[in-house]
């Protein structure tokens, strides 16, 4: 791995909360981007991604801790930043007083990108972005995966090194962000750095070279998607679902099953962690027979990142 | 330096564009009120004789008076606060390669130009339709300049404070509580001067910038009505002008970074 381009130290957010008390929003978090990487943070809402996102890019005041991005630490130089960033926010900010292809000249504009090479540039990201059709039209017409796109197109205008992506799919249809994801991979393949947050655990599995997963503005693990996914033994779950709610089966596998590491439960679903996951299912299908509770399904299912989050904070992610 | 110039400039020609584009509705909005103060106080009233024809003279600095305040403080206090609190619009140029105070400061002069363009339409338009019952008397055009100039400034920092301070959904609110007492007690409808039978009143609407706007408007346009010395509003628009500032550099820096 080269030099990192993005070095996070020790960061922390607290905001002033009435009655005087004190809301760390972040609390601590040390992390390194590497140049050409896709980064994730994931975590619930709340979790403290945007905040940080927003002080990585200049927009929240860092209360302690540093964030230097291409040698250039973001409290010295705000403007030295911003020339190096671009940021996809989670809502819709486009500029809703200009047409879709005014919105990427102005902002190449803003960024001092002479007249022929914006004008070609946004042409080309139109394209690139299946915008062409739409350039002359103004962005509140747009559907949430159309303003998601025009504002990565936007982001791209001024050629950054860095493009942070906050919750870039929230919020669109599965189509839509399936092509988002496609869009994200080939600017990665392109030679950007990636730094995103999402609360997808298969949007984090299926872009992210690493993930760091975060709650309550505490970094709790940071590794490659694989490697987060072997931190819960077996690599595989096995789900067993009753046609009635059957509380007592839970306790019953607990008992009687061996090499059970955690057991999960929600309504009719039973979820076993366990250090064997095959032989360990074809026991759990015993049990069940020997203690008479209908099964309506059985799934051996690969380990997610929800699993892992699940492991290290005994919450899921939409909790 | 030379690229936050660049980043200010394009920043300008987008707000020149949009605006350009609303011109119609700007030119409305704007110009509605005072054109019907002028042609009921400047033509309907003294033609009806209820009141007398010379009142046009009182009346037109304060309609210019009020022209200036209302466009400079809509052409910044309603955007911005539309784009602080709701549509986030402006993030792209807060993102943008410029420092934030630049960015405040291109609002407000993008607030004061509308100031002019406004004070520049309702003008000759109430000159117009008053003109039977007016008798002006142009002193100074680079005065008249400067007030025009200096009157947008005020009305825009003005804006920009409002913009910031206040929600969008608390406009209507904002208008009844702040704007509609300022142009009452603003020295409007009446001289200043005339107040010093009621001298609380007349103190206190020292602390309201509009005061010296209309006054400096009669210093330039009707000396012969009483009115402050040209120097005094001039002063009281400019310390308005710089109290108003340094609450706005604080305000708009605490909207625009969390």
């Amino acid at each position: 791995m080269s030099e990192p381009i993005i070095q996070v130290e020790d960061l922390c957010k607290v905001y002033p909360a009435p009655g005087g008390r004190r809301v760390e929003a972040v609390n601590g978090i040390t992390f390194d981007v590497a140049d050409g990487e896709i980064f994730g943070l994931l975590g619930p809402n709340g979790a403290g991604k945007s905040t940080t996102i927003g002080m990585l890019t200049t927009m929240v005041k860092i209360t302690s801790g540093q964030v230097v991005i291409a040698g250039v630490n973001v409290a010295d130089d705000a403007i030295a930043i911003k020339e190096l960033i671009a940021v996809v926010p989670q809502i819709t900010n486009l500029d809703r007083s200009l047409t879709a292809r005014e919105n990427l000249l102005f902002h190449a504009k803003y960024f001092g990108v002479p007249k022929d090479e914006r004008e070609e540039r946004a042409d080309e990201l139109l394209e690139l972005m299946a915008l062409r059709s739409r350039a002359g039209d103004y962005p509140a017409d747009f559907s949430g995966g159309m303003a998601r796109r025009l504002m990565i197109a936007r982001a791209l205008m001024h050629e950054p090194r860095v493009i942070f992506l906050d919750e870039a799919t929230t919020g669109l249809d599965p189509q839509s962000r399936l092509m988002l994801w496609h869009k994200i991979r080939e600017l990665n393949e392109a030679g950007r750095t990636i730094c995103m947050t999402t609360h997808y655990m298969e949007e984090a599995d299926q872009l992210c070279d690493r993930v760091a997963v975060i709650d309550q503005g505490r970094i709790l693990a940071l590794d490659t998607p694989a490697n987060l996914k072997a931190l819960v033994p077996g690599g595989n779950v096995v789900e067993l679902r009753t046609a009635v709610d059957n509380a007592g089966l839970a306790d019953t596998l607990r008992r009687e099953l061996t090499g059970l590491e955690n057991i999960e439960t929600e309504e009719n679903t039973v979820r076993l962690f366990l250090d064997r996951p095959e032989q360990g299912l074809l026991e759990a299908v015993e049990v069940a027979r020997i203690h008479d509770v209908e099964l309506e399904s059985v799934k051996l299912q690969p380990i997610t990142l929800e699993d892992v989050f699940v492991g290290l904070t005994g919450r899921g992610l939409r909790e | 330096m030379r690229t936050q110039f660049t980043t200010f400039t394009a920043i300008v020609e987008r707000d020149v564009r949009v605006m350009s584009r609303n011109l119609p509705d700007f030119l409305t909005r704007i110009g509605v009120n005072p054109v019907f103060l002028a042609f009921i106080f400047g033509y309907v009233l003294p033609q009806t004789g209820t009141i007398p024809a010379d009142f046009a003279n009182v009346m037109l600095p304060g309609i210019l008076g009020i022209t200036t305040l209302s466009a400079g403080v809509q052409g910044t206090a309603i955007p911005l606060a539309w784009d602080l609190g709701t549509t986030k619009e402006i993030q792209d140029r807060l993102l943008a390669p410029i420092s934030l105070r630049l960015v405040m400061l291109e609002k407000i002069i993008m607030g004061m130009f509308e100031s002019w363009v406004a004070g520049a339409f309702v003008f000759p338009v109430a000159y117009l339709i008053m003109s039977d019952n007016l008798s002006l008397e142009l002193t100074s055009v680079g005065r008249l300049i400067l007030l025009i100039v200096l009157g947008g400034l005020a009305a825009a920092t003005l804006g920009m404070v409002l913009g910031t301070v206040v929600e969008p959904m608390r406009f209507a609110m904002m208008f009844a509580t702040i704007i509609i007492p300022m142009v009452f007690l603003g020295a409007t409808y009446y001289p200043w001067a005339s107040l010093s039978k009621i001298p609380w009143l007349q103190y206190l609407v020292l602390l309201n910038p509009l005061v010296y706007i209309n006054e400096g408007y009669r210093a330039v346009l009707t000396p012969d009505i009483p009115h402050m010395p040209f120097g005094y509003a001039v002063l009281g628009i400019l310390v308005s002008t710089a109290l108003l500032m340094a609450v706005a550099i604080r305000t708009f820096e605490k909207r625009a970074l969390s």
